[in-house]
């Protein structure tokens, strides 16, 4: 098994002498994995620092519609302020959640054969790529953390705080629940590099509708009201606009719960699916190079 | 003048078999040609989703209505797919021409080696989507009710072309970076983000620092603001598309010699 490219993570997944416990294993892995991410940090600071131009744009948008409205008025019930930080705070979870390389570092490990040896040696793909996209997340988020806190103070008078104090609990739940989603289903469009030569059309493909569904472009609840409805049955709204949601508290009550159940399902749900297409994958399996 | 007419011939035989070469390869994977044809189709969708949904809150935005900004939304579309059409790859490909030392071999080639770089491959699926771009256009002017003379197109088509040689000027611009570090590859693709802003009208922009940096460095409220406004007839003065004129021109200067300057730095990396 020869390293196959220079970026790819996972030439060597096991160290020469194992250590003995299961999360000792993965807890290597993870190191291993913010080790390997460290070298990134630039292109990191590159990425988050010119995805703020595009953001600052919105913002801009969004100030000339409410500047020819009357002074205190709301969009779909959103003051602009409350806007301002909706925009925000989408941007700090999605810093947190989104995948960076992780689905191109997958879908090259199925195409040089790499996943070769997670068949023969005890440590499963799944929880070793999970591991590595945490990692990459904790070294992007403190990398981000400097052009994204520079901004927030920028547009400071605009952000709010939590609507009551019950925010700061449920939306790291909800962000957490939203890492994991936004994994496996990174994971899962990864996986079909076992049947299609070129995934990466497939990874633009789900990510557009990701971009408009997870209310990345605007707050989904700005949308006709049945729409909005359909879509939160749909995984993409828990994995930005439910947390940035539950922090301002636009969702409340009983739609706070049933959110939360519906999150916590679609997560259950994809790591399901992961599961099924890792196991129908491995049968069209033909390991090249390995 | 006869030399300079058989120069521009060699020239043009020499990009019509590097777009049949162009075109013969990527035949080859058919199903995926078409794939990315659907994946940008999707994203021109998603920009056109947003405004709507915007304008369903407001009649107006920075005082453009509801179809000055599908038509600037379809113009900026047009520019960027012709744009990808011509020169992406080739410009995102330099640093690897550059890590690997195959620069060399262009280098040597008895063609000027800039033009060789940046219309190597030619993306020719681009060219769908730069006509729905188009189609959008036109469907805009219908529903605003305006009908550019045959002068305006004829404005139009080298406002656009001013644009497009703005765009490419930058981007070879930050190319260039990559003689003195491989992960000028990132700060590439990062010019992607500039798109975002270019289709937004400019006047959504408060007067001050940001809009003169993207009016006066990277003049991306120039390149798809100009053309959508000539066609929807409210240029405030002749002075805006001149100034798109200008900054096209200033850009393909400063790319030039920028690129005279990085040349010189050129250390190759292999035997």
């Amino acid at each position: 098994m020869t390293p196959s490219s220079a970026n790819s993570v996972s030439t060597d997944p096991l160290p020469a002498h194992p250590p003995a416990g299961l999360w000792s294993k993965y807890a290597h892995v993870l190191s291993m994995g913010v080790q390997n991410t460290l070298v990134y940090r630039a292109n990191f600071l590159f990425r988050a620092a010119f995805g703020l131009v595009p953001l600052m744009a919105t913002l801009f948008l969004w100030q000339a519609i409410y500047a020819d409205k009357p002074a205190g008025v709301a969009i779909g019930a959103y003051t602009l302020a409350q806007m301002v930080s909706y925009y925000l705070l989408v941007t700090v979870v999605d810093a947190v959640t989104a995948v960076a390389e992780d689905d191109w570092q997958i879908a090259a490990d199925i195409k040089d054969g790499a996943v070769s040896q997670f068949l023969l040696k005890p440590l499963d793909y799944l929880a070793y790529r999970l591991c590595l996209y945490l990692s990459g997340r904790l070294i992007y988020t403190s990398v981000a953390l400097i052009p994204v806190a520079f901004f927030l103070f920028f547009q400071r008078e605009f952000l709010v705080g939590p609507a009551s104090s019950w925010g700061w609990v449920l939306m790291p739940v909800s962000v957490l629940m939203a890492a994991l989603l936004q994994f496996l289903i990174a994971y899962t469009v990864a996986l079909l590099s076992f049947w299609v030569l070129d995934v990466s059309t497939f990874i633009f493909i789900q990510f557009a509708f990701e971009f408009l569904a997870s209310g990345h472009l605007f707050p989904l609840d700005i949308l006709p009201d049945s729409l909005h409805r359909l879509l939160l049955w749909t995984p993409y709204p828990y994995l930005l606009y439910f947390p940035v949601g539950v922090y301002l508290g636009r969702i409340q009550g009983a739609d706070l719960w049933q959110g939360f159940v519906l999150q916590g399902v679609w997560v259950v749900a994809a790591f399901l699916i992961a599961r099924f297409v890792w196991s129908r994958g491995l049968r069209k399996y033909t390991a090249v190079g390995g | 003048m006869k030399s300079r007419m058989s120069l521009l011939t060699r020239y043009a035989g020499i990009y019509a078999a590097l777009i049949r070469y162009s075109l013969i390869h990527e035949m080859q994977f058919k199903v995926n040609f078409l794939l990315w044809i659907v994946v940008e189709a999707l994203w021109f969708g998603l920009q056109l989703a947003f405004m709507t949904v915007l304008y369903g809150h407001t009649d107006q935005i920075a005082g453009w209505s509801r179809w000055e900004v599908v038509l600037l939304v379809g113009c900026n579309q047009f520019i960027q797919q012709l744009f990808h059409m011509l020169f992406v790859t080739n410009l995102s490909n330099l640093s690897e021409l550059i890590r690997k030392g195959t620069l060399d071999l262009l280098l040597l080639q008895p063609v000027n080696t800039r033009f060789l770089i940046s219309v190597k491959k030619f993306e020719i699926g681009n060219i769908a989507n730069a006509l729905m771009g188009l189609a959008v256009v036109f469907y805009a002017l219908a529903q605003l009710g305006r009908t550019p003379s045959p002068a305006q197109w004829l404005g139009f088509v080298v406002v656009c072309v001013a644009g497009l040689s703005v765009h490419y000027s930058l981007m070879f611009l930050l190319a260039c970076i990559s003689f003195w570090t491989v992960r000028a590859q990132g700060i590439v693709w990062g010019y992607y983000n500039l798109f975002n802003i270019a289709r937004l009208p400019a006047e959504a922009f408060p007067r001050g620092a940001y809009r003169a940096v993207f009016t006066w460095v990277l003049p991306m409220l120039l390149v798809s603001n100009v053309p959508a406004k000539l066609l929807a007839q409210r240029l405030a003065s002749p002075w805006e598309w001149a100034a798109l004129l200008l900054m096209a021109a200033a850009c393909f200067v400063a790319s030039e010699l920028f690129w005279r300057f990085s040349l010189r730095h050129y250390t190759s990396a292999s035997a």
